[in-house]
């Protein structure tokens, strides 16, 4: 008896590993295996044709010490982010608390403001190019109805960057429905109780909405800020196939790293500089785990 | 008659009529306020209505710019509307480039990424889900932690690996990775193999049934909403994809929708009506899919939030 229970057990087990194994080759194919190839090589001048010579800390060196251009592309992805993250949060909790309403015609509202979300690639590019032509597009065609003279846009080094978040936000909508579905999950008998104490909209909204969704929030922010510091491929076609912009405004952290790579074939440099990132990219993840347990509250935790 | 006793007997009328609504409209939480909720509302209703015109009017540009002249787009003021509607735009703007071929090509490779996506992230959840093993834990925090880890950080060793096995300027680096599955698609029909009760595959097996066969008899036809929603957000992302195929396509011939816009952008710079045409006929099957398929958008999204 107990000897063929553990023959089915083993059998089970074999079969758990014959279920996962396309994953586990993928990850030693595709993640882990890269990861050391890359850490390795940004020790080397490898350029992936003759040489892969160890030279040291050199690249790290250089990059921190020597590059200008690392350190302009590096402000200008904190830029970025530092604005687009807390924006595209905020848009997106304000939306979806204007979509939490029982109004006529919800379903299509919800479904109007999601449909940016899905549009995505090149097409989507293009398009914001031609809205924010400064004499022809249509952006500067409704700040002239408001009487604001809109600027140059993607021409202006001081508002190259601005246009990008401003096209990140019309695509708030998928982060828009995780705080829909969270905001749908708060207890009706909360704003009941708070209802009874004479607790305006607005305090309600503060004190009991927004408590019980920071954990989507800090998902939300977790994921964008992560995804924020790779912006790349809006940058790359917007600034004139990967050349930068004006005055290397759009010279984006992965942009610089992509025509380091396979522009100039320096890849142990451009193996380096992922690293560097990967490093800022995990330290503010952890120091977001480390701030959660101060503001992100968990239903059923004590308060 | 008089015996029974009546719980109404004892209330005033304007008591009797609360309870009364409150049985027959369920009042929500708002609706004690009156007015000012009504105000409220309103408020609501039409910022959300504004809101709509303003997420709606780049699209609607885009189609107004496609079907202007030139000269229309380059005159100022702007217009909303185009004078004549030339639809022939559509046309010029397909034969400028070789857009047949980049759409063959990518339906393709589309095609190819959305079954290896479903059939493997379907197998590797129905392990992680209903097979009980040693070391599944550990298993399943790595494929978590694949999420955090930023693309670019293997995108260079990658292309090393795919060069040296010769595979650049073909379709293999854009679809034979996702036949080994991918975190989130993983995550997410994880979430919904758990719905199904344990009961029905052991019963299965007590048949004599294999975990193979209860998979693909099983556990396919029953995961299928969460399968859906697999295949459209893969194919999504391979319909976009603008990253791999400029990285690994050089012949113009093997290129995809979304490189050849780039490349279209390149040569035609500023005529916009034909850029906004091409644009449009490329983000138009994305269009079309979310609106029919809708559904499967939004429980995509609720059932990756759900495990938080």
């Amino acid at each position: 008896m107990g000897k063929r229970k553990l023959t089915i057990r083993r059998k089970e087990s074999i079969y758990g590993y014959i279920f996962i194994m396309p994953f586990i080759v993928g990850f030693f194919a595709f993640t882990a295996g890269p990861l050391l190839f890359s850490l390795a090589g940004s020790f080397t001048d490898y350029n992936i044709t003759s040489r892969m010579d160890f030279v040291g800390v050199e690249n790290y060196q250089s990059l921190i010490v020597d590059d200008g251009l690392f350190r302009t592309s590096l402000w200008n992805t904190i830029y970025y982010v530092a604005f687009s993250v807390p924006l595209t949060t905020l848009g997106a909790i304000f939306i979806s608390a204007l979509l939490n309403q029982d109004v006529p015609g919800i379903r299509v509202f919800r479904t109007l403001y999601y449909l940016p979300a899905v549009l995505s690639g090149v097409g989507v590019y293009l398009l914001w190019m031609q809205l924010l032509e400064p004499g022809t597009g249509m952006v500067n065609l409704l700040l002239g109805w408001v009487g604001i003279d809109g600027p140059n846009w993607l021409y202006d080094p001081d508002w190259t960057k601005p246009s990008l978040i401003l096209m990140k936000l019309w695509s708030v909508g998928g982060s828009m429905l995780l705080y829909l579905a969270s905001m749908q999950g708060v207890s009706r008998s909360l704003y009941e109780a708070a209802e009874i104490d004479g607790a305006s909209r607005w305090r309600q909204f503060i004190h009991i909405t927004i408590p019980m969704i920071t954990p989507v929030i800090f998902f939300d922010v977790v994921t964008s800020l992560i995804g924020g510091f790779q912006i790349f491929q809006e940058a790359y076609i917007m600034s004139g196939n990967g050349e930068g912009g004006p005055a290397n405004s759009l010279l984006f952290y992965n942009l610089y790293m992509w025509n380091q790579a396979f522009e100039s074939f320096d890849m142990g440099y451009a193996m380096a500089m992922s690293w560097i990132l990967f490093v800022i990219v995990f330290v503010l993840t952890l120091i977001n785990l480390k701030l959660a347990p101060r503001w992100v509250h968990y239903e059923g935790e004590e308060k | 008659m008089a015996k029974t006793t009546d719980r109404s007997d004892y209330l005033t009328d304007s008591e009797k009529a609360e309870s009364q609504s409150a049985v027959n409209t369920k009042p929500r939480y708002w609706e004690h306020r009156g007015n000012r909720n009504n105000m409220w509302r309103m408020l609501n209703f039409v910022l959300l209505a504004a809101g709509s015109l303003l997420i709606l009017s780049p699209l609607w540009w885009m189609f107004a710019t496609s079907l202007k002249t030139m000269a229309e787009v380059m005159s100022y003021p702007p217009s909303f509307f185009p004078e004549s509607w030339e639809w022939s735009n559509y046309i010029r703007a397909w034969r400028a480039a070789p857009f047949t071929t980049y759409t063959i090509n990518t339906i393709t490779i589309t095609t190819l990424v959305v079954i290896g996506s479903v059939l493997a992230n379907s197998f590797i959840a129905y392990g992680f889900a209903k097979i009980p093993f040693r070391g599944k834990g550990i298993w399943f925090a790595i494929v978590l932690s694949t999420m955090m880890i930023p693309g670019f950080v293997t995108l260079i060793p990658q292309y090393v690996l795919f060069a040296n096995l010769g595979w650049v300027n073909t379709y293999y680096p854009l679809i034979v990775p996702h036949f080994f599955g991918s975190a989130f698609y993983i995550f997410l029909l994880r979430q919904f193999y758990m719905t199904i009760p344990t009961e029905l595959i052991e019963a299965a097996k007590i048949e004599g049934a294999s975990h193979f066969y209860i998979w693909w008899k099983i556990g396919l036809p029953l995961t299928k909403p969460a399968l859906a929603t697999v295949a459209i957000f893969s194919f999504n992302g391979a319909w976009n994809d603008f990253l791999g195929p400029l990285l690994y396509l050089n012949d113009e011939n093997l290129y995809t929708l979304q490189l050849g816009l780039a490349v279209f952008k390149g040569q035609l710079s500023t005529q916009w009506n034909y850029l906004m045409a091409g644009s449009l006929l490329v983000l138009l099957p994305v269009i079309l899919l979310f609106f029919f398929f809708q559904k499967y958008f939004i429980q995509g999204i609720n059932l990756s939030s759900g495990g938080k």
